[in-house]
């Protein structure tokens, strides 16, 4: 049997490579035969979880209610140090100095990422901004979010934090951060489909040993960190709550 | 786990009121008129007993308060109850959660040094296994036109 893994569409293109070594230790690890798919947008992933095709995911905090609560996934770890933080950045000559001076019309630059899409208006909220009444801009990558600073097509950005800092230094000399996010308890994290459950607990004890070893460390620098934290039920459902409380 | 504030706790001038919590403890409140800004881009998040007794905080709760975790932790929640709130909006609160649903509101909430700040917040229930243990709320930057629409409104309620 080969099960299906596959990754939030919000991963950082760099890591693209780091995804398919991690596949490989996995089916050494597990013995199980596993199918690394990559999707481009959030759309296909999501048709592909309804079908129940998806066995492992390396799920968004958005998708993890959703995942929990109506396909019966289960968490096991998450990214050592790693927390989803959104940036509001303006272009450096843009004169507002506060989100409380921004007015309704102005035109938001942001990706298809849902948990950043939703920090960054919480964001905008103290401005009296919402759906109803910016105009948005949607963007294929962060880069192109700058961009359309840098050209003015857009008079506000929506950035995943981790992104942003990204940045090289000439663009973001260009632009200037009005608000960063300090939530620090929204993460994406590795979860487990109905079908793999079974195998659970060994699954995460070999990904919790990981980071003691230099060799399978080297695998995860190339997502990006350095080692797996255990993620327990309560701690997912704890993120799902708080969740449900921002999505309005 | 709830005792009257004392004088040498508070910053400024301040006055001094009577409230009735949980409907038979009565706590001596004393309130400034100073203000403490909501921070940017932060929440504020506690947990409670489904009593309303709180069980988990965040940092920024802590800082925004003004008390410290153990002083919090097994506290009820009316501890931050300010005088210039209507007990409406409370009621209105425990009677959409108790339903089972999300409750949303501003709230002007009193620091321990007397001081108040102004949160959007959002109450749920927690469910598990089709049980409600507790409560969470997560609170965020309200906009000053809301605040100014509540500072209006408020007085009107009780
Ligand atoms: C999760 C949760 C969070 C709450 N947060 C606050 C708060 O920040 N400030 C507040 O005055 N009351 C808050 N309350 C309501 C208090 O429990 C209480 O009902 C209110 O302060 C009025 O006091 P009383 O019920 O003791 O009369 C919260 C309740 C729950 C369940």
């Amino acid at each position: 049997m080969t099960f299906m893994f596959t990754v939030s569409p919000d991963f950082t293109p760099d890591h693209l490579s780091g995804w398919y070594i991690f596949n490989t230790w996995l089916q050494k690890q597990t013995g199980e035969g596993i199918h690394l798919e990559m999707y481009n947008d959030f759309q296909n992933q999501r048709q592909a979880i309804e079908d129940d095709k998806v066995d492992l995911i390396y799920a968004n905090p958005f998708d993890a209610a959703m995942l929990v609560r109506e396909k019966g996934f289960q968490p096991l770890v998450k990214a050592e140090g790693v927390a989803d933080e959104a940036i509001i950045a303006v272009n450096a000559d843009n004169a507002v100095e506060d989100v409380a001076h921004l007015s309704p019309g102005v035109k938001v630059a942001y990706t298809e990422d849902p948990d950043v899409q939703m920090m960054g208006m919480i964001m905008l909220e103290p401005g009296d901004l919402d759906g109803n009444n910016i105009k948005p801009q949607l963007c294929d990558s962060y880069v192109l979010v700058a961009k359309h600073l840098l050209r003015g097509d857009a008079d506000v950005g929506i950035f995943l934090a981790e992104a942003y800092d990204d940045l090289s230094s000439v663009i973001k000399k260009q632009l200037r951060v009005l608000v960063r996010s300090q939530i620090s308890v929204i993460h994406h994290a590795l979860m487990i489909g109905p079908k793999l459950q079974h195998r659970r607990a060994d699954i995460e004890a070999a990904l919790l040993a990981m980071g003691q070893d230099e060799k399978t460390r080297g695998v995860l620098n190339s997502l990006g960190f350095s080692a797996w934290n255990k993620v327990d039920d309560e701690e997912m459902e704890f993120m799902i709550d708080l969740m449900d409380t921002l999505v309005i | 786990m709830i005792s009257d504030m004392k004088a040498e706790d508070i910053m400024g001038e301040y006055k001094e009121t009577t409230l009735n919590l949980y409907h038979s403890i009565s706590r001596k409140v004393l309130y400034t008129e100073i203000e403490t800004p909501y921070p940017d881009g932060k929440l504020i998040v506690s947990t409670t007993t489904p009593e309303g007794v709180i069980t988990h905080v965040n940092q920024s709760f802590i800082e925004m308060s003004g008390y410290t975790e153990e002083e919090l932790i097994g506290a009820p929640h009316s501890i931050l109850r300010h005088p210039d709130m209507p007990p409406a909006a409370f009621k209105d609160l425990w009677d959409t959660v108790k339903r089972g649903e999300k409750w949303q509101g501003f709230v002007k909430n009193l620091r321990k040094d007397g001081g108040y700040y102004w949160v959007k917040a959002t109450v749920i229930p927690n469910v598990r296994h089709g049980r409600v243990v507790g409560y969470t709320s997560v609170r965020r930057k309200p906009s000053r036109t809301k605040v100014e629409e509540c500072i209006k409104l408020y007085p009107t309620l009780f």
